[in-house]
């Protein structure tokens, strides 16, 4: 008997009663973002290949990374997943059956696709990948659910417009695996139903070309004129990013099976500070939900990361005024990352670091690992790898020795405040 | 094709359930065929409504359903069963594999995305077996929001909603700053926010090679055009048709037809080719 499930309260009518841990799915734009990923505690991560993905500005893998990350991830007893989401056009589907052939022998564990041409073919050439249905087949409703079930897939990325309570009603009525991006930038249209930067650029939005026109600025024109007056601001598509840390009971009670984190484009330190806080909430909520809190170290983690403002998409409302981006401009993220510890000596107490952006003697950062390990730690004096005082970590992956007041690991992140 | 919002996207207006058997009837008594539109994507809460709509359809002997979604599939197989199924996924209908794909779940016809170019319509029609329908004419849908998007724009400024009248042509546009010539018409409905194309497609000049290609149908939007335009585009391309049918050898294009669909082109709208002869980058 598991007591965990036996004491879910059935907040949504109908739920199935839940056995598993619902998995932590996260995006890697690189191999050394996959092993952050899957070290701050990702359960699998999506990456991009060369081809059929939309992120063509990705530093997208090769199929000797793929290899590698999947080592990787297996040591951690994490998949891999990669994303061929683009819908084809002719030109595109030559050869895909031996990429996804290859996909298969280097171990992927699934593909994430939207078009049927992509589907079949996989299913037909590499019945060992798993194949998941993309969020760009825009599902959001549990016939249509139903129909990808009996195509044969196990799993479907449910459209950002699916609800809280249509997601406990689809999990009730069709026995598949749903997964749900809760964290992350997100298409203001229907995705898949966008080709504004078709039109704008002549880059294919669908086959990855896509060039953010819905967060362009527009004068809404009403009978000629703008409804604009001086010092508003313009009209924009633009969407918040999606926020789902304060609801993760919800969504676990709702039934969703894998919980997807957005951002192939996203920083080392944005992916492991999000994945970091979602990894504790969902074991901190399967291990005791009735003892559940929600801590604001979760949600400060996020907000050290973040550089949109959050919400929470169609969960429980339409998006109204509140949740889109009006505003001038971004700000950037509170804090950046400043290095990785590669070595830790205990009996000195002394950290190796690789630099990933300036910081100086004297400055305050903070030192994070995984399950939410953190303290605030001020700089003192730091020297070089022989030995040699500085008075600034100015070069790109130098290492330094730095003095730490608690333990760190590899792999813990040093951030610092900008 | 004719349909209403709470089956189908953007149709210029709503035709009720009731009214299908007489439009099927109107239409047929003319020689002409009825399609319905039944395009949307669904929401559970909205997924009851279909079986009786399919079979209402059925039972007005609706010549097919055009569809989007896979629930629509679904339920037209059991209450719609023998009433032709058209596949039509917008932006999504990119080549011939997945047309097909859609072809051997019952589909007979593909309607094909309006970012195909020529090249790639030619070689779609002849690897997949089942009919093609391209756009010849008219706006084409460039993104559409499950989000109402203007109302909360209007909640931003802090002005009453009302300037946002729901439905297609209340005469809102938008301009991206660096393209002021571009008017976007956009609008809001029940389905949600719909922002159109700058400029209309016109493939009259390209009917031969569409012809030549095997399109199996030519579609004309209607959407946000006066009647007058509409029966004058419709008006041009049907003559074009029938002349190239009675003597493919002699035909010519008819500048003249052309000119006359012009002279009612709104001046803020260029006529065009689409994508028909461009290449996009990715």
């Amino acid at each position: 008997m598991n007591h965990v499930a036996a004491r879910v309260k059935p907040r949504y009518a109908g739920k199935r009663t839940r056995l598993d841990k619902p998995e932590l799915l996260a995006p890697a734009g690189s191999l050394e973002k996959l092993k952050f990923a899957v070290h701050y505690g990702a359960d699998a991560v999506y990456i991009g290949g060369q081809k059929y993905g939309l992120r063509s500005n990705a530093d997208n893998f090769s199929f000797e990374e793929m290899r590698e990350g999947v080592a990787f991830a297996a040591q951690y007893g994490a998949k891999v997943f990669v994303a061929t989401n683009i819908y084809a056009h002719q030109e595109d589907l030559d050869g895909v059956a031996d990429y996804l052939r290859q996909l298969e022998s280097v171990g992927i564990a699934a593909i994430i696709a939207a078009d049927p041409a992509i589907v079949e073919t996989a299913q037909k050439v590499a019945p060992k990948l798993e194949v998941h249905l993309s969020t760009q087949q825009s599902t959001m409703n549990w016939q249509a659910v139903q129909f990808w079930k009996e195509e044969g897939l196990p799993r479907v990325v449910l459209a950002r417009e699916t609800t809280m309570d249509e997601i406990a009603e689809m999990k009730t009525r069709v026995d598949i695996e749903l997964e749900v991006f809760v964290h992350g930038a997100m298409c203001s249209s229907v995705s898949g139903r966008c080709v504004l930067s078709n039109h704008f650029t002549d880059r294919d939005s669908n086959r990855g070309g896509c060039c953010q026109s819905c967060r362009w600025k527009y004068d809404l024109h009403a009978d000629e004129q703008s409804v604009m007056e001086p010092g508003e601001n313009l009209f924009t598509m633009g969407s918040k990013d999606l926020c789902m840390i304060r609801h993760v009971p919800d969504l676990i009670d709702a039934g969703v099976d894998s919980f997807k984190i957005e951002g192939r484009m996203k920083s080392i330190h944005y992916v492991a500070s999000v994945v970091n806080a979602y990894r504790q909430a969902i074991d901190a909520y399967m291990a005791d939900p009735e003892r559940y809190e929600l801590r604001q170290e979760w949600v400060d983690e996020i907000g050290k990361a973040a550089n949109r403002p959050l919400n929470t998409g169609f969960f429980y409302s339409t998006p109204g005024a509140e949740e889109h981006i009006y505003e001038p401009e971004e700000k950037p993220a509170p804090y950046d990352f400043a290095a990785v510890v590669t070595d830790y000596d205990e009996a000195s107490g002394i950290a190796t670091v690789q630099q990933r952006s300036p910081f100086r003697p004297g400055m305050e950062v903070e030192f994070f690992g995984p399950g939410g390990r953190q303290f605030v730690q001020r700089l003192g004096e730091f020297t070089d790898e022989e030995g040699n005082p500085l008075t600034v970590a100015r070069h790109p992956l130098q290492k330094i020795r730095v003095k730490t007041d608690r333990p760190v690991a590899p792999l813990d992140i040093m951030r610092k405040r900008l | 094709m004719i349909g209403e919002a709470r089956f189908g996207m953007r149709q210029p207006a709503d035709i009720a359930q009731e009214e299908l058997e007489k439009a099927a009837e109107a239409a047929h008594r003319l020689g002409a065929k009825l399609y319905v539109n039944m395009n949307k994507l669904f929401r559970n809460h909205e997924l009851e409504a279909l079986p009786a709509y399919l079979r209402a359809v059925k039972a007005a002997q609706v010549d097919a359903v055009v569809f989007g979604d896979p629930a629509v599939l679904l339920n037209a197989r059991e209450h719609a069963p023998d009433v032709p199924l058209f596949w039509n996924a917008e932006m999504t209908g990119t080549n011939s594999s997945s047309a097909s794909y859609w072809g051997r779940r019952g589909a007979s016809r593909a309607v094909i995305a309006r970012e195909l170019n020529e090249e790639e319509i030619v070689d779609l029609k002849a690897k997949a077996a089942m009919e093609v329908q391209v756009q010849v004419h008219g706006m084409t849908n460039i993104y559409h929001s499950h989000r109402n998007l203007l109302e909360s724009y209007m909640q931003h400024l802090g002005r009453e909603a009302t300037l946002i009248r729901k439905g297609p042509d209340r005469g809102l546009y938008l301009v991206e700053a660096e393209r002021p010539d571009e008017k976007f018409p956009v609008y809001e409905d029940e389905n949600g926010t719909h922002v159109m194309s700058p400029d209309d497609i016109c493939l009259l000049e390209a009917l031969p090679e569409l012809i030549r290609a095997g399109v199996d149908s030519f579609y004309i939007e209607p959407l946000l055009k006066s009647d007058e335009y509409n029966e004058t585009v419709l008006r041009s391309y049907r003559e074009a048709l029938d002349r190239w049918h009675r003597d493919p050898e002699g035909y010519a294009f008819d500048e003249e037809a052309l000119e006359n669909i012009r002279r009612l082109q709104s001046p803020d709208r260029e006529l065009g080719f689409g994508f028909l002869y461009k290449e996009q980058v990715y």
